[in-house]
């Protein structure tokens, strides 16, 4: 049987692809990479009216078929069909934006131009009639050459014309031999002639006001901008901590239940203290981060999708220029914050080198939603829980205190790599300012629910993996009866953890430190756990209580200079086995990971050290 | 006039690109943006700092360029 024809979705960016892909696919969508490069692919699974499955592929969104960017080769090779583990499209769909047909038709051109059964879709049409563009589709069509549908993605309306017409497109069979090249483009002359047709098909009613327009006055305005967008990134990062503190308390209770039922069905053996333990108590506290990430996440994808996050990208512009970068890389830093992962992969916009690779290099410094629980455990047991001003409280304030030292330190890192490593070039700063839209209730939960998937499959396999070998290596072998020494420190484990014990010490950390720092190399969050498995192993009591009674095991054994170095020390160390897998990807080579590694760790031997010197000199 | 030095809201159009003065990925960024002679334009917002970078209307689309760029650009009253 053959494969199910496959249908390729491209456009400018801003056209509302995405949009119009997930309105076709819904959530029956696979993201992958293609091999090679780092541009992600994404696929989908469609039916048409009278059955016949097809195969729908987002492309990234380019503004032409010139490859200066890998987005932009892969998909030139997608639709000349060079790309290595793709079959050539059977269809195009070419989303345009109705409201900008000026702009978007010249890729349009560009498109028809390779021969291939070709649908325009003619997206966004309510917002050109509300912008007082009236669109003649039959002219379009006919200066076209192919059929043109008017859609509105985010309220998935023209979706069954459109579907109709990927069933001719699709039933057309035998279709003339193309050959594997881009007509020749003129880019000036496409433009003009792209004009022409869009005022031929429009009639352009005078400009209405939009929201767009009266909203940029303020979001733009080079006072009240910078304010307002201070606010917004002020009100995210409380709703973390607030609105995510109820589902918090439920997966405690249910972390707790699951503890408590296993300890008293089971019958009381190395099996029992394994599970409880090691698996319930040490996933569990990594699993019970799941709802800030999310919130933090939900912020992001709808400052993306409402289109302000390009505005925080101009006001910031200028800034970030001082740094030697440009506003271009305020998104994937500020993405950073949730996951320097999806971060680093968003650096792919940022069209110069070198602009691209200071980026990467700094996007581990933003304070990742990984770190919270730990500082979220360190300032829970020593920062007191009390306000230093009315509704300010201290515990908050250190936390501002982390994520502004993170900022900082990116900031002094790339003005320094810009003069030094990744000195020269500068790309400048040039991009669409979109209209203002609604984020669609679909989009965003789609997203969330991959982030949530990658997080879970992530606790349910790596860090479960960890926890349990770290949890065997700290029980055995089991200390003689009557010996000094801890069982953590007697232990493989505390024998592994002696040997970097020396280099950590001068910085003020323990024997226990050390050893929740290795495991930690994987992934920050698993700090905590390997704590939580270090502190119960030597207590050997009751294991139900998570973290309330380690936040007081620590109190006990870690000075206030300990615990301050020990925050320091994970703002700046690269403690994340896929943050530098992710690098080496998108920079192909072993060379920017060592880098990003080394410079990081020695940063945060010099904070960590330079925190526990101070507050020791001053009698804390 | 230079675009960066056009006051805001000031309806005009391109008289004039010196692509030459551009290097060739920011020549290519503006063209794909719909930069070219004849196109009207408008400056509609500048930057906090030091009034950089500027948003203008092109065309249809609302462009964010820096000032350097800008300056390659001139215009006429439209």
């Amino acid at each position: 049987m053959n494969p199910a024809p496959l249908v390729a979705l491209v456009g400018n960016p801003n056209a509302g692809k995405s949009a119009l892909f997930n309105a076709l696919t819904g959530a029956r969508q696979k993201v992958g990479n293609y091999p090679g490069v780092t541009v992600e692919r994404k696929s989908g699974r469609m039916a048409l009216d009278d059955g016949r499955p097809i195969e729908m592929l987002d492309l990234p969104g380019t503004y032409s078929l010139d490859p200066s960017s890998p987005d932009e080769a892969v998909t030139r090779d997608v639709l000349i069909g060079t790309q290595e583990g793709e079959r050539r499209p059977d269809v195009l769909i070419v989303v345009v934006d109705a409201t900008n047909l000026d702009n978007h038709l010249r890729f349009a051109l560009q498109l028809v131009a390779l021969g291939l059964p070709t649908i325009v879709a003619l997206n966004m049409i309510d917002m050109a009639e509300r912008d007082g563009t009236d669109i003649d589709v039959a002219r379009l069509s006919a200066e076209l050459g192919v059929p043109v549908i008017p859609t509105v993605a985010v309220r998935k309306r023209g979706l069954d014309a459109l579907k109709d017409a990927i069933g001719r497109a699709s039933a057309g069979g035998g279709r003339t031999l193309l050959s594997p090249t881009v007509p020749g483009a003129d880019l000036t002359a496409l433009q003009r002639r792209s004009r022409q047709i869009a005022a031929a098909a429009t009639v352009q009613r005078p400009l209405q006001r939009a929201f767009t327009e009266k909203f940029d006055r303020v979001a733009l305005h080079p006072v009240a901008g910078p304010i307002l967008l201070a606010v917004m990134m002020f009100v995210m990062f409380q709703a973390v901590f607030s609105w995510s503190q109820a589902p918090i308390d439920w997966l405690a209770e249910a972390q707790s239940w699951l503890a408590t039922t296993a300890t008293n069905t089971l019958p009381d053996n190395f099996l029992r203290d394994f599970l409880v333990e090691g698996i319930i108590n040490g996933v569990g506290m990594v699993v019970a981060f799941l709802p800030q990430i999310l919130v933090l996440f939900a912020f992001i994808l709808v400052l993306e999708a409402s289109g302000y996050m390009v505005r925080a990208a101009f006001l910031m512009d200028r800034l970030m220029a001082s740094v030697g970068l440009s506003g271009r890389a305020f998104i994937p830093l500020l993405s950073s914050f949730a996951c320097a992962i999806p971060g680093i992969m968003a650096t792919r916009s940022i069209d110069d080198p070198r602009d691209r690779l200071t980026t990467i290099l700094i996007a581990p410094l933003m304070t990742c939603s990984a770190r919270l629980p730990v500082y979220a455990l360190i300032i829970g047991a020593f920062i007191p829980a009390q306000n230093v001003l009315p509704g300010v409280g201290l515990q908050g304030l250190v936390l501002f205190g982390l994520y502004i030292a993170g900022i900082i330190g990116a900031m002094a890192a790339s003005a320094v790599l810009r003069r030094t490593v990744t000195k020269g070039g500068g790309g400048g700063f040039m991009m669409e300012l979109p209209r203002y839209q609604l984020p669609v209730v679909r989009d965003i939960a789609i997203g969330l629910w991959q982030r949530a998937f990658v997080f879970l499959r992530r606790a349910g396999t790596v860090i479960l993996t960890v926890t349990a070998v770290l949890w065997l290596l700290t029980s055995y072998p089991k200390v003689p009866i009557g010996s000094s020494l801890k069982q953590s420190e007697y232990s493989i484990a505390g024998r592994i953890a002696g040997v970097i014990y020396p280099i950590v010490r001068p910085i003020g950390f323990g024997r226990d430190m050390a050893l929740a720092v290795i495991p930690a190399m994987v992934a920050r969050e698993v700090a905590v756990s390997a704590l939580q498995t270090v502190y119960s192993i030597d207590a050997a009591d009751d294991p139900t209580q998570g973290e309330k009674k380690l936040a007081g095991r620590l109190r006990g054994a870690w000075s206030l200079p300990t615990a301050l170095a020990f925050l320091a020390w994970f703002v700046f160390a690269p403690q994340c086995l896929s943050t530098i897998a992710v690098i080496r990807r998108e920079t192909n080579g072993w060379l920017w990971p060592s880098f990003t590694l080394a410079y990081l760790f020695g940063m945060a031997w010099l904070a960590a050290g330079a925190t526990f010197w101070t507050a020791t000199a001053l009698g804390l | 006039m230079r675009l960066d030095e056009l006051p805001s809201r000031q309806a005009s159009c391109i008289s004039a690109i010196d692509w030459d003065g551009l290097d060739d990925k920011a020549a290519r960024r503006l063209r794909e943006l719909g930069f070219d002679e004849g196109v009207a334009i408008e400056t509609l917002h500048r930057g906090p700092i030091g009034l950089d970078p500027i948003a203008v209307r092109v065309g249809r689309m609302t462009i964010a360029l820096r000032k350097a760029v800008a300056a390659a650009v001139t215009v006429v009253p439209a």
